[in-house]
C-alpha cells in the first residue's frame, strides 16, 4: 500500500504521541521514586536516593518479590502441562463438546477477576474446608494461565500440521518418543512465549490473589496494595515499579524473538 | 478424527450435569458452628506468636515511625512474635474474623455484638488480666463489651469522629457539621465522608440538632421516618462528595493534595497531617458527634490464646495504653495511663459525663436501642442496603 | 532384480524394537484414538472442571440463598429474593448501565487509539522500529497494575502533573470520578488491545494491499475494503479484553473513581463489608450474563481464535 509521505509522517507522529501518553504516568512514578515528598505532590520538592536504598533493603518487599516469583513459576509450569495437553486434544481430535471446552478455557480470563476470586474463595474455604494458603493462590493462578499457553500452542499446532508426526510413527517411534523428538521441538518456542505471558499474568495478578491468599501470603501486588498509601512506603513502591519495568526488557525481548513473528517483506 | 456415538454424547452430558448437581447439592455449608466457647480458666505457656487484627495505628512496631513502637517491648517480654493486620471499617473486621486467622481483635461497639452473636469471639476471663483492674469503671461491663455480666474484652479507649477541614480553603473556621451537609455546596466535589453504613448515624446526629421535630433520641435507633430523613440528607450530601474513605491513609493523602477539603475524620489522621505540615485542623462540632469505644477481644478459634491474653494485659497496662491512645488520638482507658500523658484533659479522660455525650458506634437492631417499644427500628442490614443506594 | 527372494533375509542394520511395556502401551494407544483423547483430556478437564466450573456453579447456587443479617451465617433456604432485587432494584439498574457504559467507552477509546499505532507498527515501520515499538508497548505491562492506577491518581490530583500542565490554559484536571476512571482504564488495557490488533494487521498480506492499489484503490478505500475486514476478528479479540476487564474492575474505581460505584464495587462490598455472599453472587450474575452474551456474539466473527 502506498501511503503518501504525509500520511506516513502523520501516523508516525500519532504513534509518538500515544507512546508519550503511555509513558507519562511511568515517568511520574520514576520521578516520585526520587522525590523527597512522601505525598507524591507535583512538582517534587526535592530529590533523594533514600528510597532506592531502602527498597533494596526492605525485607517485606524482597520477600514479596520472592513469593510472587515462586507462585508464578509453579503456576506457569502447571499451566504449561495442562495447556499443552488440552491444545493437543483440541487440535488433533474432533469430538463432541470441543467448542464448549475451548470456551471453558477462556472463561477464567474472560470473566471478571472478582467473580473468579469469590468463587474460588467460597470453594476453598466453605466447600472444601481448606484454609487459604500459598497453594490456593497457585491453583487459582494456574487456572487462568492455561489460556495463554493454550493460545500459543494451538496456533503453533495449526501451523505445523501432523505430517512430521505421522512420518515419525511410520518410522516406528512410539507415542512418547514422537512427542519428545518431533512435536516438542516444534512447540518449544510457542511454549516459551506462552510461559512468559503466563508468568507475567501471574506475577501482576491482584484481584483473584486477594481472595485466595492466606493471611501469611504476601505477593508483590498485595505488598504494593498494602503500602501504596503509606507515607513512608509509597516511594518504595515506586522504586519497585521502576525496577520491574527495566528488568522486564529482557523477557519481552526474548518473547519477541521466540514467537517467531515472520517479518513481512515490504 | 473420530466421532462419538450419539448415545455416548448424551451419556457424557448427563454425567457432567449430574455431577455438578450433586456437588451443588452439597452446597455451601454454613461455616463453623457458632458454639459459644468458655472463658479460659488459667494461662498456660506462651505459644511464641500472636496474630492481631486492629484499627490502623493500634499495633505499631516502629515501621511507620521508629519512635512509635509498643510491639517490640511486648515481643521481648513474652517472646510472642506479633503479626498484625489493620482494617478500615467494622464491617471489614467482622468479615475478616470469620476466616479464623486472628487471635486478638480490637473492635468498636458496632462490631462487638455481631461478633459475639456469631460466636467468633470468646468470653474473656478478666481475672487473668492484671491491668484490667485499673481500667475506668464506666468503660467496663457496657452493652457493647459484655453480655449478661460476662465480659468479652478489655476496653481500650474512646474517641469521637471529628470534622477535618482545610484551613486555607474552608473559612471561617467551621463549628458545625453543616459544612458537610447543608452548606456542602460551597465545596462541592471536595467533601469526604466515612465509607460505612454506620455513617448514617452521623446524619442522624445532625438531624437531632437541625430537625428536632423528627424526634430522634438516639442516632442508632431510627424508625422508618427518621431513617428516611437521614438517608435523604445523605443523598443530598452525595452530590458534593468527591470521595468516600475507609482507608485512613487515603484520606491523609487526599487532604494533603487538596482533593478533599472537609469531612469526617479521626484524630490520628489530623496528627499525621500536622506532622506533614498540611494546613488542616480537626474540631468537634457543636451538634456533637458519633464516636467509638474499642474493646480488645479474643477469637474463639484463637490458636495462641495465652499470647492473646498476654497482649490484652500489655496493651491495657498504663504506660503502653497511654502510648497507643496518644498516638491514635483518643482518651486512655485508665487513670494510671494519664500519668504518662499530658493531654488527658483535652481528651476528657475519666470524664464519664463527656464520654456519655459521644454517640458510640453500636449495631442498630430492630429492637430500638433507645428503649422505644411502640415502633420498630431499622436494623443494620437495611442500613447496609441503604448505604449502597446512597452512594449510587 | 536381486536374488533376495530365495536367499535368507540379511541381518537387520537396526535391531528390531523390543516389546517393552512402554511400546505395548504406545501401540495400543495408537490403535485406540478415543483413549488417547481421554488420556489427554483427563487432567486439564478435571482441573478446570473441579477447580473452576464447580466453584463457579456453587457460587451461583449461593445466589439463591440468603444470609442472616445479625450473625452473618448463610441460610440455605431457596429463594429468588436476591435475583429479584438485583433485576428490579433501581440501584442495580443504574450501576449496571453505568458499568456497561464505562466498559463500552473504554473499549471504543482503546480501539480508536490502538488502530493507528498498530497499523503503523504492522505496515509502516521498518523491521527494527517494529521490534522496538513492540517492546515499548509491552514494557508498561510489567509496571504493576496497581502502581499505574496509583500513578494516575497522582497525575489527576489537584496538585498533580495534569493540573500543572493545564493550568496555564485555564483548564483543570477532572479530579476523581467517572472521567478519571475511563481515562485510567483505557490506559491500563491499551497494550492488551494493541497486541491482537497488531498481530491481526500483520497477518494481512502486503500482496493484497498492493493488488488493491493496482486495481485503483486509494489508501482509505484499501483500508476500508481490504484491511479492516481481514483484521476485524483481531479487533474484536482486542475488545473482549478491554470490555471484560473494565466490566468487573473495582480496584481502579477505588483508586481514582472518587465516590462512584461500578458492578465490581457492589460485588466487593457485599462480599466484604456487608458480608452478604448470596447478594454478591446475584450481582455477579449480571456481568456473567453480559460477558456470555458478548462472547456468543463475537464467536461467529472468529475473534476467539485471535486472542
Amino acid at each position: 500500500m502506498r501511503l503518501s509521505r504525509l500520511s506516513r509522517t502523520m501516523l508516525g507522529v500519532v504513534t509518538g504521541l500515544i507512546l508519550l501518553v503511555v509513558y507519562l504516568p511511568l515517568f511520574v512514578v520514576l520521578v516520585n521514586s526520587f522525590s523527597t515528598s512522601t505525598s507524591l505532590s507535583w512538582p517534587p520538592p526535592g530529590f533523594t536516593l533514600e528510597w532506592w536504598g531502602k527498597a533494596f533493603q526492605s525485607a517485606g518487599a524482597l520477600e514479596a518479590v520472592a513469593t510472587s516469583v515462586g507462585i508464578a513459576v509453579v503456576a506457569t509450569v502447571v499451566s504449561l502441562v495442562l495447556g499443552t495437553l488440552i491444545s493437543l486434544a483440541l487440535q488433533r481430535f474432533e469430538f463432541f463438546g470441543r467448542d464448549a471446552i475451548s470456551l471453558l478455557i477462556i472463561l477464567p480470563i474472560a470473566l471478571p477477576g472478582i467473580i473468579t476470586g469469590i468463587a474460588l474463595n467460597n470453594f476453598f474455604r466453605t466447600i472444601m474446608g481448606v484454609p487459604l494458603s500459598i497453594w490456593t493462590v497457585v491453583i487459582a493462578h494456574a487456572t487462568f494461565c492455561i489460556v495463554t499457553v493454550f493460545n500459543n500452542v494451538i496456533a503453533r499446532l495449526r501451523r505445523t500440521g501432523t505430517n512430521l508426526e505421522e512420518a515419525s510413527a511410520d518410522l516406528g517411534a512410539g507415542i512418547w518418543t514422537t512427542f519428545r523428538l518431533v512435536t516438542f521441538p516444534q512447540l518449544r518456542s510457542a511454549l516459551l512465549a506462552g510461559a512468559l505471558l503466563a508468568f507475567a499474568l501471574s506475577f501482576d495478578e491482584i484481584i483473584v490473589t486477594t481472595f485466595t491468599a492466606g493471611s501469611g501470603v504476601t505477593t508483590l501486588p498485595i505488598f504494593i496494595l498494602n503500602n501504596m498509601f503509606r507515607p513512608n512506603q509509597a516511594p518504595i513502591v515506586s522504586v519497585i515499579a521502576v525496577v520491574l519495568v527495566i528488568v522486564s526488557i529482557v523477557p519481552i525481548y526474548l518473547a519477541q524473538r521466540l514467537s517467531g513473528s515472520e517479518q513481512t517483506r515490504r | 478424527m473420530m466421532r462419538t456415538s450419539r448415545g455416548a454424547r448424551i451419556a457424557a452430558t448427563a454425567l457432567a450435569v449430574g455431577s455438578i448437581a450433586v456437588l451443588a447439592g452439597c452446597g455451601t455449608s454454613s461455616g463453623g458452628g457458632a458454639a459459644p466457647s468458655e472463658a479460659a480458666e488459667e494461662l498456660g505457656d506462651y505459644e511464641g506468636q500472636v496474630s492481631i487484627l486492629a484499627w490502623p495505628g493500634y499495633v505499631e512496631d516502629g515501621s511507620n515511625d521508629p519512635a512509635v513502637d509498643w510491639v517490640t517491648g511486648f515481643e521481648d517480654e513474652t517472646g510472642c512474635e506479633v503479626t498484625s493486620k489493620s482494617y478500615g471499617t467494622s464491617d471489614e473486621a467482622v468479615n475478616l474474623m470469620k476466616t479464623g486467622d486472628y487471635d486478638v481483635l480490637a473492635a468498636s461497639g458496632d462490631a462487638t455484638l455481631r461478633l459475639i452473636a456469631a460466636g467468633d469471639v470468646a468470653p474473656v476471663n478478666t481475672d487473668l488480666i492484671p491491668s484490667y483492674a485499673g481500667v475506668y469503671d464506666f468503660l467496663k461491663e457496657k452493652d457493647w463489651n459484655s453480655v449478661d455480666g460476662q465480659s468479652y474484652g478489655v476496653p481500650h479507649g474512646y474517641g469521637a469522629n471529628l470534622l477535618l477541614y482545610n484551613t486555607e480553603v474552608v473559612s471561617p473556621a467551621p463549628t458545625s457539621w453543616d459544612v458537610v451537609f447543608d452548606g456542602a455546596s460551597a465545596y462541592s466535589g471536595k467533601i469526604t465522608a466515612y465509607d460505612s453504613p454506620i455513617y448514617i448515624a452521623d446524619a442522624a446526629v445532625y438531624l437531632m440538632a437541625h430537625q428536632p421535630d423528627l424526634g430522634i433520641e438516639n442516632p442508632y435507633a431510627l424508625d422508618e421516618d427518621q431513617f428516611q430523613a437521614a438517608v435523604d440528607l445523605l443523598k443530598e450530601q452525595r452530590q458534593h462528595v468527591g470521595e468516600y474513605w475507609s482507608d485512613y491513609l487515603k484520606e491523609i493523602q487526599a487532604f494533603e493534595t487538596g482533593d478533599s477539603v472537609a469531612g469526617t475524620t479521626w484524630q490520628v489522621i489530623q496528627n499525621s497531617l500536622a506532622a506533614e505540615s498540611a494546613p488542616t485542623e480537626a474540631v468537634l462540632p457543636e451538634e456533637g458527634a458519633t464516636g467509638w469505644s474499642d474493646t480488645w477481644m479474643i477469637a474463639s478459634a484463637a490458636k495462641n490464646p495465652n499470647c492473646a491474653y498476654a497482649w490484652l494485659d500489655w496493651i491495657a497496662s498504663p504506660e503502653v495504653n497511654a502510648q497507643a491512645t496518644a498516638y491514635f488520638g483518643e482518651a486512655p482507658s485508665s487513670q494510671d495511663a494519664c500519668d504518662y500523658r499530658e493531654d488527658c484533659e483535652a481528651y476528657h479522660a475519666g470524664d464519664a459525663d463527656y464520654a456519655s455525650q459521644i454517640w458510640y458506634w453500636t449495631t442498630p437492631i430492630a429492637e430500638c436501642v433507645d428503649g422505644r417499644t411502640d415502633v420498630e427500628c431499622v436494623d443494620y442490614a437495611d442500613w447496609t442496603a441503604a448505604w449502597a443506594e446512597i452512594k449510587g | 532384480m536381486t536374488d533376495t527372494m530365495s536367499a535368507p533375509p540379511p541381518a537387520r542394520a537396526v535391531a528390531a524394537p523390543r516389546r517393552t511395556p512402554a511400546r505395548r502401551a504406545s501401540a495400543w494407544l495408537s490403535a485406540h484414538p478415543r483413549f488417547r483423547l481421554a488420556f489427554l483430556l483427563t487432567a486439564p478437564l478435571f482441573w478446570l472442571g473441579v477447580v473452576y466450573i464447580v466453584a463457579l456453579v456453587l457460587l451461583l447456587v449461593t445466589a439463591f440463598w440468603t444470609v442472616d443479617s445479625f450473625t452473618g451465617e448463610i441460610v440455605t433456604e431457596w429463594t429468588l429474593d436476591n435475583i429479584v432485587t438485583v433485576l428490579t432494584g433501581a440501584l442495580y439498574q443504574t450501576v449496571t448501565l453505568r458499568t456497561v457504559g464505562v466498559a463500552l467507552l473504554v473499549t471504543i477509546i482503546d480501539v480508536a487509539v490502538a488502530l493507528p499505532i498498530a497499523f503503523y507498527m504492522a505496515k509502516v515501520a521498518s523491521p527494527r522500529a517494529q521490534r522496538f515499538l513492540v517492546i515499548a508497548i509491552l514494557m508498561p505491562l510489567w509496571a504493576s497494575y496497581l502502581v499505574k492506577a496509583y500513578a494516575w491518581r497522582s497525575v489527576l490530583s489537584q496538585e498533580g502533573i495534569l493540573e500543572w500542565i493545564l493550568a496555564p490554559f485555564g483548564l483543570h484536571t477532572p479530579g476523581y470520578g467517572l472521567t478519571a476512571t475511563v481515562i485510567t482504564l483505557s490506559y491500563l488495557w491499551l497494550p492488551y488491545v494493541i497486541l491482537p490488533i497488531y498481530a491481526g494487521l500483520e497477518r494481512v498480506p502486503d500482496s493484497l494491499l498492493e493488488a488493491s492499489a493496482d486495481l485503483g484503490g486509494k489508501s482509505w478505500r484499501t483500508l476500508g475494503s481490504v484491511v479492516l475486514p481481514l483484521a476485524f476478528p483481531a479487533i474484536i479479540a482486542g475488545t473482549i479484553f478491554a470490555f471484560s476487564l473494565s466490566l468487573g474492575d473495582y480496584i481502579t474505581v477505588n483508586i481514582v473513581g472518587g465516590a462512584s460505584q461500578m458492578l465490581g464495587n457492589l460485588v466487593y462490598t457485599n462480599v466484604g463489608a456487608a458480608n452478604n455472599l448470596p447478594l454478591a453472587a446475584a450481582i455477579a450474575l449480571i456481568p456473567i450474563v453480559i460477558i456470555f452474551g458478548y462472547l456468543a456474539l463475537v464467536r461467529r466473527t472468529g475473534a476467539l481464535n485471535n486472542l
